[in-house]
């Protein structure tokens, strides 16, 4: 009897993430979902830059590999010619919340019927560990090695508040991979904003608070406490926006 | 044989100095003839200095900038102190005279005045001094035939404004009449 | 014949993209270009195509990026400074190996610059508008005809070859209006396109449209592999038209509005007796090398009419060999030379082919 089992939509590749990474996490989930929802053959999704660059290896749906920050726009233009298609995008904090911001919230506010999962682990990752839009105030990072001072660098950006200023938006939620309770709900989250676009709901985005012991400079255990202890107190999780209630 | 006609439209920006450049284009295109538009362009929608160049002629069109008219029609002082000295010995001169304060100073070309914007508000279409120039400006010169004229206007005339099209023609003719 | 129509150079590069099959536009607006979208704004929703406005030229060659990648034909337009902000996007479609037609009516820079008409974006084009190593195809009509026809030629030329192609146009040609013939409709997307993502259907493996190797060989491979369809190019698409030269003394090279001025000027020069003739490139990359070397074997010089401070006189001395001496005429800001400027140089030329 198998009792576990890989999603059809992952590849056999073997995923280049560090150990303790939820990316992973992540990626299993997108797929259980579009196999879940049977769109494998009509998924088309788009990778970020940043550590999840080289996602177009792991689903087995179409890939198209996107310019930094631009995938939305990416994806904006792969809906447009073929609205019938499930089109994903799958982006870290610097991709999506710095240098795509404009293509972020333009996206949201067309109410691009397009699927955004969005990985905040308040960190540059591929790059060694810079600061990023999210990090939080008195974070220290490569960039910002006193700790983030919101004097001179600002205060993060929380997307899911932000775009819920948006009238366009469907779905906005952010959850976490930390437990197993998180990740169910995680799946819950991911699988409505595929189905949302399914459905002809529109933008749906996905925020999921990740954790990167590599450049935390943390044990994967302690980053997953990391993110109860510091990221949930400054990024609550729950439904931002919800149009079907 | 038949010269190139190379025309220059001066004036302000909302006089209409594109539209009557295209009512030329459209005719000549209704003639078959070979031909160019071009017109300024510039930061400003409305107002400031405007102008369109025109050329029609029987060869295929060179540089479709126009650096020596020889038909000039202008509506506005700075646009007579900008173009007189630049047309050619012989060149015909419109101007209309309600704006335009002063004589042409040459006495090699031929200056034609005509009180078009006083002409334009008596009929009660104040809009429609840039067609009462440009109907003299036909007659005089027969850059293009009068009879292409509806054709033209046609064209140019957009659908939801079609009512316009009878009094556009009363101002062509009138301009035709005061050069007769 | 076809029936001709009187139509702005920008609208008859919209009309022929649409009649090319080209049922995508993304874009952001500046001047003077504005017409392609405010023409496709009108059309597409007519025709079940997509107009997008974009919210920046960055994301609007981002979308041509997506729209390419399912093999449909996408067009983006703009004008100098959108077109290096598209830059980044463009060197990705080249990268990825996706056809797509960029317009790019040219006003004066750098930087802001000014909105009149300008030839100043030569080697950003000619020399791959992006980083790393790659060309676009280039064009450069002199006519409004040219503007309709190049940019048929464009999209079926960029889809052969899997490569994006560029119109490289100016103000002046994008404003001015002629009669145009404009080219037969085509069905939109016609052709097979096994390497787009269109969706696996569950029929085949993934297809993944990337730039990124990071195995260097790999990538390598991949550049030297563009490279030989780039020769291939090189030998078989330039395109240019010869003016007179069957008895020339000086050769006029010019592309664009300052090729219209050149043929005044030489009209002029023959009426005064001096033997000079023209050849216009109408590719500017592949750039026509073949018919000015075969010319400096007949020319006293070359006489380059540009506006820009002489980025393609490189290109014409690079093609002769240096083996006659190439002058050049230039304006630049938005200042266009006078037929009376151009007919010096060649006068200066035919008399002692002196270079300045």
């Amino acid at each position: 009897m198998i009792v576990f089992q890989k999603p059809k939509s992952l590849t056999d590749a073997v995923l280049h993430y560090c150990p303790g990474c939820t990316h992973g996490i992540v990626h299993r989930l997108v797929a259980e979902c579009i196999d879940e929802l049977g769109i494998e053959g009509r998924a088309i999704g788009i990778a970020p830059v940043g550590c999840a660059v080289m996602a177009y290896d792991y689903f087995t749906c179409d890939m198209i590999e996107a310019a930094h920050g631009r995938a939305p726009a990416v994806a904006t233009g792969v809906k447009r010619s073929l609205p019938d298609h499930v089109v994903f995008t799958y982006q870290g904090d610097g991709d999506l919340a710095s240098i795509g911001l404009c293509e972020t919230v333009s996206a949201a506010a067309r109410g691009e019927n397009i699927t955004i999962i969005f990985i905040n682990n308040a960190i540059y990752g591929m790059t060694g560990g810079q600061m990023a839009p999210t990090s939080l105030p008195g974070q220290v990072t490569q960039t910002s090695p006193y700790g983030r001072d919101v004097k001179t660098q600002g205060y993060p950006i929380r997307i899911c508040e932000l775009l819920s200023t948006l009238d366009a938006p469907a779905y906005l939620a952010r959850v976490t991979v930390n437990n197993v309770k998180n990740v169910r709900q995680a799946k819950k989250s991911i699988l409505k904003a595929f189905r949302n676009q399914v459905e002809g709901k529109g933008f749906s985005l996905v925020e999921v608070l990740s954790a990167c012991p590599t450049n935390w400079g943390m044990t994967p255990q302690k980053a997953l406490e990391w993110i109860d202890e510091k990221m949930i107190p400054y990024y609550p999780l729950g439904v931002y926006r919800d149009k079907e209630v | 044989m038949m010269a190139e006609h190379q025309i220059v439209i001066a004036g302000f920006g909302g006089q209409g100095l594109l539209f009557s450049g295209k009512v030329l284009a459209y005719a000549g295109l209704e003639e078959g003839r070979e031909l160019s538009w071009l017109p300024s362009y510039g930061p400003e929608m409305r107002g400031g200095t405007a102008n369109c160049n025109v050329i029609l002629s029987d060869t295929p069109v060179g540089s479709p900038i126009v650096q020596h008219p020889n038909v000039l029609m202008v509506m506005n002082n700075p646009s007579l102190d900008k173009y007189e000295a630049a047309a050619v010995p012989g060149a015909c001169i419109f101007v209309d005279s309600t704006l335009v304060g002063r004589k042409v100073q040459r006495s090699d070309v031929t200056a034609c005045y005509i009180p078009a914007t006083q002409m334009a508000n008596d009929m009660g279409a104040p809009g429609l001094a840039n067609m009462i120039l440009l109907g003299a400006l036909i007659a005089k010169t027969g850059c293009i035939r009068f009879d292409s004229l509806p054709e033209a206007l046609h064209k140019v005339i957009p659908a939801r404004k079609a009512d316009l099209f009878d009094v556009n023609m009363r101002a062509l003719q009138m301009g035709k009449d005061f050069t007769a | 014949m076809q029936q001709k129509v009187l139509m702005k150079g920008n609208e008859a590069i919209a009309e022929a993209a649409i009649r090319a099959g080209c049922r995508h536009y993304l874009g952001y607006p500046i001047t003077p270009q504005t017409e392609v979208a405010a023409y496709m704004a009108k059309r597409m929703p007519k025709i079940g195509g997509v107009f997008l406005q974009a919210e920046s030229e960055i994301a609007a060659i981002n979308m041509v990026y997506g729209v390419a990648s399912t093999g449909k034909r996408a067009m983006t337009s703009s004008s100098s400074p959108g077109i290096a902000l598209k830059c980044e996007g463009i060197s990705y479609l080249a990268g990825s190996d996706l056809p797509a037609l960029i317009v790019n009516v040219q006003r004066g820079g750098p930087g802001l610059g000014g909105i009149q008409p300008s030839q100043s974006d030569y080697f950003l084009a000619t020399r791959g508008p992006g980083h790393g190593d790659f060309h676009v195809l280039v064009f450069a009509p002199a006519s409004v005809q040219e503007m309709a026809d190049l940019t048929a030629r464009a999209f079926d030329l960029a889809e052969q070859y899997r490569m994006p192609a560029m119109i490289l146009a100016d103000g002046t040609m994008g404003q001015m209006m002629e009669p145009v013939v404009l080219p037969e409709a085509k069905e939109p997307d016609a052709a097979e396109k096994p390497w787009a993502t269109t969706g696996t259907g569950l029929r085949r493996k993934h297809n993944v449209i990337t730039s990124l190797y990071l195995n260097p060989a790999e990538l390598e491979r991949r550049n030297v592999e563009r490279f030989q369809r780039y020769a291939e190019i090189e030998k078989k698409e330039p395109m240019w038209e010869s003016f007179m030269m069957e008895d020339a003394e000086v050769c006029v090279v010019s592309y664009g509005i300052t090729a219209r001025i050149s043929r005044n000027a030489i009209v002029e020069a023959r009426r005064q007796g001096i033997k000079v003739g023209m050849i216009r490139p109408i590719t500017l990359w592949p750039f026509p090398e073949q018919p000015l070397l075969a010319a400096a074997g007949q020319v006293k010089g070359f006489v380059c009419v540009e506006l820009n401070m002489g980025q393609m006189k490189q290109d014409v001395e690079l093609a002769v060999r240096c083996r006659k001496p190439v002058d050049l005429c230039y304006r630049v800001g938005g200042m266009i030379p006078s037929p009376d400027e151009v007919l010096q140089h060649i006068r200066t030329m035919a008399e002692g082919g002196e270079r300045k």
